[in-house]
């Protein structure tokens, strides 16, 4: 009976049945770009992430799931070492990048978010024009002559699929447009620095439909260039953006790999419970 | 009466009360107002601003105390407003929850709190007393000092209504920190400080206290900070006090400029940035 719901959840959810299991994301073939080895996260005392070892796969979508409190978006802001900001956070295992441990304290931590970019729940223009909003992150790495940025802003705009209806008012302030524009600012200005990899933190949930199915779409065209790991409420989205679902329970690794599968034939009762919504 | 009614009356009662604590206020403010006004601006004129403090019973103006006061309030805000800010800076961006920053915090608040005769006795004690003479300098440190915990305070206030999120977003494109405060956080609490500054301005600009016992006063034109310095408010505070109805006049007028002044910055405060504190 069970089983037999799980296909009707594909279909509401966009995905094909037949072509459930995409030959590019079978198993555990592919190069990890990042890679996590009995990961864990204190939020001082509090154990929020439990040994967690996992792969994120070079050029896929990683979709990370679970309720409220599981340790998803601590889970994504660790890997750009956001929590370096707070003093009582800390994480322990390790955390590699090309070979390195991302979690070593001799790491470059400018060095790293800009290979790690990031985009958060709320959209965070800065106070300054949309032009210079895409070219701050920019001006931090690199020297570019005024064609040249203004060539990687057009870029980063395009990208975000946001060039069209702004290009005649650059100047005008980030905060002046609407917030699904906002939000795919925010990701321009991600993308704009060039990073590997981007980390969205549930980057749809202070938006409209219309403006969330443009950015799925986005996301489904930026991972032929990018990394892309994704933390998200919204089931539907999982499956519809995503490779790979990673479902988190309470701080730990409860069930992962390939996104139809989970959602086809999860291999735990708590993840199943979880998707068919009779739980979480 | 029922609970409804019961109700209205109350609500009724309590928008009466409040409307007529404020009435009660601002009928003296505007009393204060009108009374600066009649009797200050019909000794507004040419001399006021061109010839120097006069004798009693002869011709004069104000020139050197407004000179004096411009000079030491412009003065003052150049040196407090760039510690105050990068002070505030420290106090929110960098300090936080460490002891020093509290120490810093529970100090600055006293500093606030502080009567302003205090300072200028404490200035006195310093600058004056060691030197043997009043002087242009040490009023300028005093008003500084009056400036700080006000510019401190609003500066670390401002910079904290900014989200979080907007310095988490600077940070994860890789920017250092420093970068973050002066283009992101600094910019987005701009509105805040400079109006904060504004008010410190205009704060120092009335203050008598601390000039009485430092710069003191100059019946003669002088840009010598080394030396005694005429200033608006010690004036007043002379010619108010004497017997003399000419002094007694121009003390007026010196009040009728004082109070513009501060208006006119208040005015600018609030108008400057309109639309960026609205937000």
């Amino acid at each position: 009976m069970n089983m037999n719901m799980n296909p009707n959840i594909l279909v509401a959810a966009g995905i094909d049945p037949a072509r459930a299991v995409p030959p590019h994301a079978a198993g555990t073939a592919g190069t990890p770009a990042l890679s996590l080895r009995n990961f864990n996260f204190y939020y001082g005392k509090f154990h929020a992430i439990k040994n967690v070892s996992m792969d994120i796969q070079e050029k896929r979508v990683t979709a990370f799931i679970g309720p409220s409190g599981c340790g998803k978006s601590t889970l994504l802001r660790a890997l750009n070492r956001m929590y370096d900001l707070y003093p009582d956070q800390r994480a322990e295992g390790e955390l590699l990048f090309h070979g390195g441990n991302l979690l070593d304290r001799h790491v470059d931590l400018l060095d790293l978010r800009a290979r790690i970019g990031m985009v958060f729940q709320k959209p965070t223009p800065f106070p300054m024009s949309i032009y210079d909003n895409i070219a701050f992150g920019v001006r931090m790495h690199e020297n570019l002559t005024r064609a040249e940025m203004d060539e990687r802003v057009e870029w980063a705009l395009s990208k975000a699929a946001l060039w069209n209806e702004v290009k005649d008012i650059l100047t005008r302030n980030g905060a002046s447009l609407s917030g699904g524009q906002q939000q795919r600012l925010c990701i321009a200005r991600g993308i704009a620095v060039k990073p590997e990899v981007l980390l969205l933190d549930e980057p749809t949930s202070a938006l409209d439909p219309i403006s969330t199915a443009k950015i799925e779409e986005l996301v489904s065209e930026l991972k032929h260039e990018f990394t892309i790991a994704i933390v998200t409420h919204n089931m539907q989205q999982a499956a519809r953006v995503s490779d790979f679902t990673a479902y988190m329970y309470l701080g730990e690794l409860m069930e992962f790999g390939v996104t139809s599968q989970i959602f086809l034939k999860p291999a735990r009762k708590e993840t199943e419970d979880y998707i068919t919504g009779r739980f979480g | 009466m029922n609970r409804r009614a019961w109700r209205k009356l109350v609500n009724r009662l309590a928008i009466g009360a409040s409307v007529a604590a404020m009435a009660f206020g601002l009928a003296w403010l505007l009393s204060i107002l009108w009374n600066v006004i009649s009797l200050g601006v019909g000794e507004l004129g040419w001399a006021l601003f061109t010839q120097m403090t006069p004798a009693p019973g002869s011709q004069g103006g104000l020139a050197n105390a407004i000179f004096g006061s411009a000079l030491m309030v412009g003065v003052a805000t150049l040196l407090g407003t760039p510690i105050g800010i990068l002070a505030g800076i420290y106090l929110a961006e960098y300090g936080a929850r460490s002891w020093l920053a509290n120490v810093t915090r529970f100090v600055n608040d006293m500093l606030l709190s502080a009567p302003s005769i205090v300072i200028g006795l404490f200035v006195y004690a310093v600058m004056v007393a060691t030197v043997g003479n009043f002087s242009g300098w040490a009023g300028i440190v005093a008003l500084t000092l009056l400036m700080l915990p006000v510019v401190i305070r609003t500066t670390e206030n401002m910079l904290l209504l900014v989200p979080n999120s907007l310095r988490e977003a600077a940070i994860a494109l890789g920017a250092p920190r420093w970068r973050v405060i002066t283009s992101v956080t600094l910019r987005a609490a701009r509105a805040g400080v400079i109006t904060g500054v504004l008010l410190a301005v205009a704060r120092i600009s009335g203050e008598t206290a601390p000039l009485l016992f430092t710069s003191l006063s100059n019946q003669f034109w002088s840009t010598d900070l080394n030396a005694p310095m005429a200033n608006l408010p010690v004036t007043i505070f002379k010619f108010a006090m004497s017997p003399y109805e000419d002094w007694q006049r121009l003390a007026w007028a010196g009040v009728f400029l004082i109070t513009m002044g501060v208006l006119v910055l208040n005015i600018l405060a609030r108008t400057l940035f309109k639309d960026e504190l609205k937000r």
